[in-house]
This record gives structure tokens, C-alpha cells and sequence, in this order.
């Protein structure tokens, strides 16, 4: 299962390229084609440490790898103690996103890329 | 499409000129998004005026404790649990003290503690005439979520610029460097700092560049009610240029940015060409060309 | 008696007020005890200048797993309201800067497996200043977002018997209303400007509403009719005013006590006190002239 955040929760709108405060998180399955969403919207009120809810609300949907604009330290480690492995993108569509990853173009991070927030 | 830029306008100290230099800006700045991130005292809607509210939304503020007199079997497990003394003896929560962890609730033998969410502020999307967006919020006094509130207006202003077609989101952010301002300043291509030439200004300049240089982010310096102090005017300027910080420029202190003020317009409205308003103007053209090597 | 100094809009001169004001009534030969809880940007002490600093760390507790114990239930990251606790099948993650120490993870683990340890945040600096006011501020580490405890922290500097004035944060979010909380009066500096009125009426209410005596200082006065309307209208009395003078704003910027450059603003500080006393009924200036 491959996660990636999302502006709007279609294959075709933008990547959502913060990580913590994205709107949805579109889980895929590259075995069956298959798409979902997942609503993220409760970060956009959650206390503090979005980043660590949406890296659970990952680890939860049982993804594997994560496609993002940005991942901050707190849900850079999240993820990588769970090992998932975390792909950059940026200014593109969810496809062409996953597309990307496909083709090896996308890069992984071996750390946080942004420093944390709220 | 072009990548969407954020910028934020901080102080460190509160009342250096953040909020009237901020409403300059809007007026010189086309086709962008107003933020207002001040949000325990937010000001600048009373200048910018907006004409149309296109929507807005309560928001929550956390939860907080309250306690079921009538199931309350006043044994005492919750007094003891809560770290802030939020609970009296007898047995009244003050929601101001109450920090909404929990605790009492958990632990409550008797069920009697209701635990909801509140509250905490509004935000509001609105349109300032031109299809021009502003997005601002107010927090409910005594709050202590500002950050998030912060966030939901940043995210808010995101999606007007996607709809807009607006390539800048410029945020009006608040004093101090706690929470709120660490919300209003990360995920920002630049931080620009409205400071005074005085000894509080250069102090709290200090703390908020620290903040800034701690998220990595670009700094520039403007130094308002430039000529009350020569000395503290080129210290700053001597500081930015040890530490690599861009100084944008100075604007003098005149008697006609409070009565713009007064007027409810910003002093490149109110007076055009006073020397302040022609500082700000050059200021805004050197932040022009800044931003587009960022 | 505590005498806290709030404003609702930054800039207004809650600083310049509190530490003259505190100037003042030292000169008269009373024990003060000037405390600055705006402990993300602390500005007293550039005005005061205190000596023999006495620095403390301000600690706050954080969880700490016991490995041995933990059978990775995962109800501690469950319960936690702040996201400082994540469970993964074989690791407790804990996010130390989220934490609110309210330790229900520590009360609820089933196995006992957690306990507390301390973390620094900031520190708070106790010592001696100018006219022997009694001095202490606290400071927020950069980059920390909570000023919550170190306010708490420097509120145990208290001392019996001296007339304290505490200088809070601007704003008007939780961490004015903690500065705020345990004074007697709470005098608000404002500015005749559609800025500071707005942020006044919000600041006032938050003391109203806590059922403090207020009362209203008006620095850099200038003809702004709203403000004196709202004064009147609520009857929420004038305590003082100070005019606006380049000579103040320069003096200021030179990091002076105005009263020492400029001693006729006596009268103005004493009317100040004056009127606290009346409206307190508590004496807080000495006898000295």
C-alpha cells in the first residue's frame, strides 16, 4: 500500500505537500489498482503533533510507503520506527505522483526535510 | 504552475509597525492572499475592511472537564489526578486552569466527569474587493490553542490561493515567539521582521531570527520608527550584516501613521507621499526582487 | 497586593508603565518586587538593570518508558490528548516537546511501566535592581512553544509584604490569563488608536470575567474619541495618561527609566498610584517624598 497526501481525495487533484495538515491521505494498491481516502481533517484541529496523528493514521491503513511534500522530524521518525519508507514529490497530481514513484524518479528521504510545527 | 510562496511578518516584540506595514502590502501586492495568523489580537481586518465574507467556521478549542454534580461521589480521585489545579475542593472545574488532558475523566470511578470539546475562536475567508482573498481568524479570550487555529487559517489561505490562482500568501503574524508564531513562521519561504531601533526591539529581534534560523527559513529586517534612535538604527543594521540577514529598510516615525490608523486606512492610502509611505514603497520593490530569487 | 500590567495589543507600553511605575514607588520607600512573566520576550531588565542574577532552570516532566515492563498495550498513546505518545507492535515513542506533564499515561499504564523524568524548557533569573526593587523574570528556551509553566515558575519568586507588580504578556491566550490570574488589580496600558481599543475591550473582559478590579492607563495620548467613550460608557476608570513626546520615545530607546530623565512624569505616575490606592483601598507607596 502506497499513502499519499492529498488536497482534494482524487487521483488527479494536487498533492497535498505538507505532510501533518494535509486535508486527506489517498491510500493505493498497486497489486489491485484500488484507491481510497482517508479524511485527515481531524489535524487540521488536532492539539499539537500533526505530523505524529497522520504518520498513525498511516501506520493504521497499513501503508508502506508514504509520498509527501514535506515530513517534519516527529513524523519522520514515526515512520521510519515503523518502517515505512517516505518519497518526495512535488507540484504534481496524486497519479502523476504514484506514477513517479513507478518510475523511480522520486526521491527517498533518509531524513526530516523541514523543520517541526504545529 | 507556479509554486505557491508564503511569507510571514513578525516582530518579536509587539507594536513595532507588523500589522500597518502588513496593510501596506496589501495594497501594494497584487494578486495575493492576505493572512492575518494574529489571532489572539487580531487587527488587521480593521484596515483591510472586508466586503464580503465568503465563509467561515467555528472552531474547537480542545476539550475541556466539567463535572456531574449529581454523580459526583466527591471521592477526591480527580483532585489529586489533575496537574494544574484546575479542580476545586469542591469539586468545580475552572476551565481556564483546565488544560483538557483528561485526566479527571479517565480515572473518575463514578463516570461523573463530561469531558466535551468547546469553542476556541472563528475563522473567517473573505474578499476585500477584487476577487482579492483575506483570511483571518479570532480566538475566544483565554484560549491556549492559538497554534492550531493558526494552522487552520494557513490551510484555509492555501486553498483560496489554489482557487484564486494567487502565487503569494503573505501572513501578518503575532508577537512573542511561542506556539502561534512557530505556527505562523514554518512551511515559509521567507520571515521578514519589523523591529524598532531600541534596546527591547534588538533583544526580542535576537529571540525571533533564533526562531527563524531554528526552522531554517530566510530572514529579512525592516526597522520602523527608524529615526528615534541612529545608534540602535545601525546596530541592527551592523547585526544583519554579521549574520547574513537581508535588511529591507527603514521607515521614519510620523505622526500620520497613527492618523491613518485612526482613519482606518493604511499610510500609503492616507498619505501617499509622505516619507514613510515612500519608504514602504521602496521596501516593497526591494521584497519584490527578493522574492523572486527565493 | 498584586498589581499585574496587560495591554491585549503588544507595543502599547505595559513595560515602560510597569517598570517606572515600580521606579516610583520604590523611590517612596516601599518594598517592590518587580516580576516579568512575558517570558517569550522579557524586556524589564534592559530598563531596571539587574545585578547578582540568579539563574534557575525551569523544568517540566516528561514520560519515560521502562522497556521491561512495557507489554506495548499501546493505552498510553491512546489516551494521550496531545500526541506525545506513539505505539508501534514493538516501540513506545515518546514526543517530549508535545507533552503537557499531565502524567495520565504514567496513572493509567497497566504494567506500571512508565514513570517521569525532568526536561528543561527555560529559566528563571532572580536578583536585585535599581533602587533596590526586588527583580525576577523568567525566560522561555527559543524554539519552545509552551510559556505556560515558566510563568508558573517565576510566580514562586513572590515575596511576603512587597508591593508587586507583574508584567504580563501581550495578547490576550492562556499565557495572560495565568499571569493574570492570582492579582489583585490588573492595570491595562492601551493606545488611543483603533488597534489598541480593539485589543483592550477583549483583554478587559478576560479580567472582568476573572472578577479583577481594572483600570486603564493611556500612553502617547492623542484625540480618540472611541476610546474615551468606551471608558465611559463602561465605567472602567482612567488611572493615568502620559503624553506622546519624542523626548519619552527617545529616552526610551536610550533604555532609560523616564523618570530619571524626565522627573516632572512623577506627578503622572504618582496620580497612578494614587488611584490604585483609591480604588483598592490598599497602601502601596511608602512615606519618603
Amino acid at each position: 500500500m502506497i499513502a499519499v497526501t492529498s488536497v482534494d481525495g482524487t487521483l488527479d487533484g494536487k498533492l497535498d505537500e505538507r505532510f501533518g495538515r494535509a486535508q486527506k491521505i489517498m491510500v493505493y494498491d498497486p497489486a489491485t489498482k484500488d484507491s481510497r481516502v482517508i479524511d485527515n481533517k481531524l489535524n487540521m484541529s488536532a492539539s499539537q503533533g500533526a505530523g505524529i496523528q497522520t504518520a498513525k493514521n498511516i501506520i493504521d491503513a497499513g501503508a508502506k510507503i508514504v509520498i509527501s511534500g514535506h515530513v517534519g522530524p516527529n513524523a519522520f521518525n514515526v515512520l521510519k520506527a515503523a518502517g515505512i519508507e517516505m518519497y518526495t514529490a512535488s507540484n504534481m497530481s496524486v497519479r502523476e505522483a504514484l506514477k513517479a514513484f513507478e518510475d523511480g524518479k522520486l526521491i527517498n528521504l533518509t531524513g526530516a526535510d523541514v523543520g517541526g510545527h504545529w | 504552475m507556479e509554486k505557491i510562496k508564503e511569507i510571514v511578518i513578525v516582530s518579536g516584540k509587539g507594536g513595532t509597525g507588523k500589522t500597518s506595514f502588513a496593510a501596506s502590502l496589501a495594497l501594494l501586492f497584487k494578486g495575493k492572499v492576505m493572512v492575518d495568523c494574529d489571532v489572539d489580537a487580531a487587527n488587521l481586518h480593521l484596515i483591510l475592511n472586508p466586503e464580503k465574507l465568503i465563509r467561515q467556521s467555528p472552531f474547537p478549542g480542545g476539550k475541556k472537564a466539567d463535572i456531574y454534580s449529581e454523580r459526583c461521589t466527591k471521592c477526591g480521585v480527580c483532585v489529586e489526578a489533575c496537574r494544574f489545579e484546575a479542580i476545586s475542593s469542591d469539586f468545580v472545574v475552572d476551565t481556564v486552569l483546565c488544560e483538557g488532558c483528561g485526566a479527571c475523566y479517565v480515572l473518575c470511578p463514578a463516570n461523573a466527569v463530561n469531558f466535551t470539546e468547546h469553542t476556541g475562536g472563528h475563522w473567517y475567508v473573505t474578499d476585500t474587493g477584487n476577487n482579492e482573498r483575506f483570511v483571518y481568524a479570532e480566538m475566544l479570550p483565554g484560549e491556549d490553542n492559538s497554534g492550531k487555529l493558526v494552522a487552520a487559517v494557513r490551510n484555509e489561505a492555501r486553498i483560496e490561493a489554489e482557487s484564486t490562482g494567487s502565487s503569494l500568501i503573505a501572513i501578518d503574524g503575532p508577537p512573542g515567539i511561542g506556539c502561534p508564531v512557530i505556527s505562523s513562521v514554518t512551511g515559509t519561504k521567507l520571515v521578514i521582521v519589523v523591529t524598532e531601533p531600541t534596546p527591547s526591539g534588538m533583544h526580542d529581534l535576537e529571540r525571533v531570527i533564533a526562531l527563524s534560523a531554528h526552522f531554517r527559513i530566510k530572514t529579512a529586517v525592516v526597522v520602523n520608527k527608524s529615526d528615534i534612535s541612529l545608534s540602535w538604527l545601525n546596530a541592527i543594521k551592523e547585526y544583519c550584516s554579521a549574520n547574513n540577514h537581508y535588511f529591507l529598510g527603514e521607515i521614519p516615525y510620523e505622526l500620520s501613521i497613527t492618523e491613518a490608523q485612526r482613519a482606518g486606512k493604511a499610510i500609503i492610502d492616507y498619505k501617499p507621499e509622505c516619507e514613510a509611505s515612500k519608504a514602504i514603497k521602496g521596501i516593497f520593490e526591494r521584497l519584490q526582487l527578493m522574492l523572486e530569487n527565493i | 497586593m498584586k498589581i499585574a500590567f496587560a495591554s491585549g495589543k503588544g507595543g502599547t507600553g505595559k513595560t515602560t508603565i510597569a517598570v517606572n511605575f515600580a521606579y516610583h514607588i520604590a523611590n517612596s520607600g516601599q518594598q517592590v518586587q518587580y516580576i516579568d512573566c512575558d517570558v517569550e520576550e522579557p524586556n524589564g531588565h534592559l530598563f531596571l538593570k539587574p545585578t547578582a542574577l540568579e539563574k534557575k532552570p525551569v523544568k517540566v516532566m516528561v514520560p519515560v518508558v521502562d522497556l521491561d515492563k512495557c507489554t506495548f498495550c499501546g493505552r498510553c498513546g491512546a489516551e494521550c490528548r496531545f500526541n506525545a505518545i506513539v505505539n508501534l507492535k514493538d516501540k513506545v515513542m515518546i514526543f517530549q516537546e508535545m507533552c503537557h506533564s499531565c502524567a495520565l499515561c504514567v496513572k493509567i499504564c497497566p504494567e506500571g511501566a512508565m514513570r517521569e523524568d525532568e526536561r528543561e524548557i527555560g529559566y528563571t533569573e532572580q536578583g536585585t535592581a535599581m533602587s533596590g526593587i526586588s527583580f525576577v523574570q523568567g525566560v522561555l528556551n527559543v524554539s519552545e512553544p509552551m510559556a505556560g509553566p515558566v510563568i508558573m515558575a517565576v510566580k514562586k519568586y513572590y515575596k511576603e509584604g512587597f508591593i508587586k507588580i507583574i508584567d504580563a504578556p501581550p495578547g490576550t491566550s492562556c499565557p495572560v490569563v495565568k499571569t493574570m490570574s492570582d492579582s489583585d488589580f490588573v492595570v491595562f496600558v492601551t493606545e488611543p488608536t483603533p488597534f489598541g481599543l480593539h485589543d483592550l475591550k477583549i483583554a478587559v473582559s478576560i479580567a472582568l470575567n476573572m472578577g479583577k478590579p481594572v483600570g486603564v492607563v493611556i500612553n502617547r495620548d492623542g484625540e480618540y474619541l472611541p476610546l474615551k467613550e468606551y471608558l465611559d460608557e463602561n465605567g472602567i476608570p482612567l488611572l493615568m495618561t502620559l503624553p506622546e513626546k519624542k523626548e519619552i520615545a527617545q529616552s526610551y530607546s536610550r533604555g532609560e527609566i523616564i523618570l530619571n530623565s524626565f522627573p516632572q512624569y512623577a506627578e503622572n505616575f504618582e496620580k497612578l498610584a494614587n488611584n490604585i490606592m483609591k480604588l483598592s483601598g490598599k497602601k502601596i507607596k511608602g512615606s519618603k517624598k
